[in-house]
């Protein structure tokens, strides 16, 4: 351990002459540098989709092998994630704290959905215009006030709510599916048919998305509280690829 | 590959002065990039006073942004002076507010619609810095360049022979802002779903939903 925090940060003594005053400045070093910001995500998860269905709002997404993209942040909201993985472990920690924050201060009032969704959009549009963005689109879902909550929030700070939302490669291809079926029906669609809706649309992303895995998880919301489902896989059929020609 | 802070979310906004009130109108659609359509309903277009509408078309981030703090100073103003603030006011307000970001631009086309202290429907249109303007009509956004020659002929009765010039009634200007919208939606794939169009008089703000293509 070196005791020198003059030296924190710099590279090993090995490769980095300290008494020399013409330092090769084409090499990295964390002091002398400008500081630099996130200019591309690294570990990246793919779509999420959520809508809304009778009393409930839903939501579902793919997962990067084993890496759990869903979260819940407090009793009624579940965050999902499609983008960079730190930023979005980042994002779990700081609305932990937050919630932690005004648990404690015991005044009855607890953070619903909108609050946490508004918190999320106010940070990240400001760290946009910081330009050091979180490279995430985000999806708040959760039941407040009596009826289900879905926003989006990504990099960008760019914010909508809908009742169906979708990110990733799922803007294209999940978004005329998930409409066809929820739009107008939000009232009526009931749990059973939203859970076919979301294996229909999972599978239509694996055969689609390279990106994707046929691992996903799904969580319902409602008056109860939040429920996050284990692992779950959509059912496949590859049977017609024996027939397929011209790709050879 | 580096970070661009800005999107277009397309969109388009209409406002017409008339005689003693001011209609502005504006689609609700929200776009990504490429040919995504985000959502049908997120409205751009707020009120802001009694007498003051405003719409902001482009990053739509930048004009929730905007209106956040627009609507906060309106507040402090109402706090200092014990009064609402007039249209006017509201305008060079907001032109300095856009021009403190001079160098970091809000990417918003803006336009305000409401009535002036007299009561006589006024128009400002301000570009994403703040330079702006006082207008009789005027079209911003993504289907703006459909919308404005159809504003300047049937507003302002352009490229016509010589007519008699007469004040234009609200439910001629409401028609207009309609088939200019329906006409713009048909062309723009940026603009659609559903048209919020307000209304402002001295009984105060009026808002009315009209459907437009959803494709």
């Amino acid at each position: 351990m070196d005791h020198f925090p003059n030296y924190w940060g710099m590279p090993p003594q090995e490769s980095f002459d300290r008494y020399n005053i013409f330092q090769d400045k084409t090499k990295n070093n964390a002091i002398s540098d400008p500081t630099t910001n996130t200019k591309q995500p690294i570990v990246t998860g793919t779509s999420v989709i959520a809508f809304k269905y009778k009393d409930a709002s839903f939501g579902s997404l793919a997962r990067y092998r084993e890496v759990e993209r869903l979260y819940p942040v407090g009793e009624y909201t579940v965050l999902a994630s499609s983008g960079d993985f730190s930023d979005f472990q980042y994002v779990k920690h700081t609305l932990d704290k937050i919630m932690t924050k005004e648990y404690y201060t015991n005044d009855g009032h607890i953070l619903g959905t909108p609050h946490i969704y508004e918190y999320l959009s106010q940070v990240m549009y400001h760290r946009r215009s910081k330009l050091n963005p979180l490279w995430n689109a985000f999806v708040v879902g959760g039941y407040h006030n009596g009826e289900g909550y879905l926003g989006y929030v990504n990099l960008l700070g760019t914010t909508f709510q809908a009742s169906t939302i979708t990110t990733g490669i799922g803007m294209y291809m999940a978004s005329p599916l998930l409409r066809k079926a929820v739009e107008g029906h939000e009232d009526t669609l009931t749990e059973a048919e939203a859970v076919d809706l979301v294996e229909q649309v999972m599978r239509v992303l694996y055969y689609r998305d390279s990106q994707s895995i046929n691992r996903y998880q799904r969580a319902k919301i409602t008056a109860q509280g939040v429920e996050i489902s284990p692992l779950l896989s959509a059912p496949t059929d590859w049977s017609i690829g024996k027939d397929l020609r011209g790709y050879q | 590959m580096s970070f661009y802070p800005y999107t277009d979310n397309g969109g388009s906004a209409l406002a017409i002065a008339g005689e003693d009130y001011c209609l502005l109108a504006s689609d609700t659609r929200q776009s990504g990039e490429d040919y995504k359509i985000h959502a049908g309903y997120v409205p751009k277009a707020f009120k802001l006073t009694d007498s003051c509408v405003y719409a902001g078309v482009g990053f739509s981030a930048d004009g929730v942004a905007l209106v956040k703090r627009v609507r906060q100073s309106i507040e402090w103003y109402r706090h200092a002076h014990e009064k609402t603030m007039s249209t006017p006011a509201l305008a060079q307000m907001i032109a300095t507010v856009l021009y403190s970001k001079r160098f970091f631009p809000y990417y918003v086309g803006t336009i305000l619609g409401g009535l002036d202290e007299n009561g006589r429907g006024v128009v400002y249109s301000f570009d994403p810095v703040g330079s702006f303007e006082a207008e009789l009509h005027k079209a911003v956004g993504s289907g703006a360049e459909l919308i404005q020659p159809f504003l300047d002929n049937q507003v302002n009765l352009k490229f016509l022979p010589e007519v008699e010039r007469t004040p234009l009634p609200l439910d001629v200007a409401l028609q207009i802002a309609k088939d200019a919208f329906t006409s713009a939606a048909e062309r723009d794939t940026k603009t659609g779903d559903y048209l919020e169009i307000f209304i402002i008089d001295r009984e105060g703000v009026n808002v009315e939903r009209f459907d437009l293509k959803r494709d």
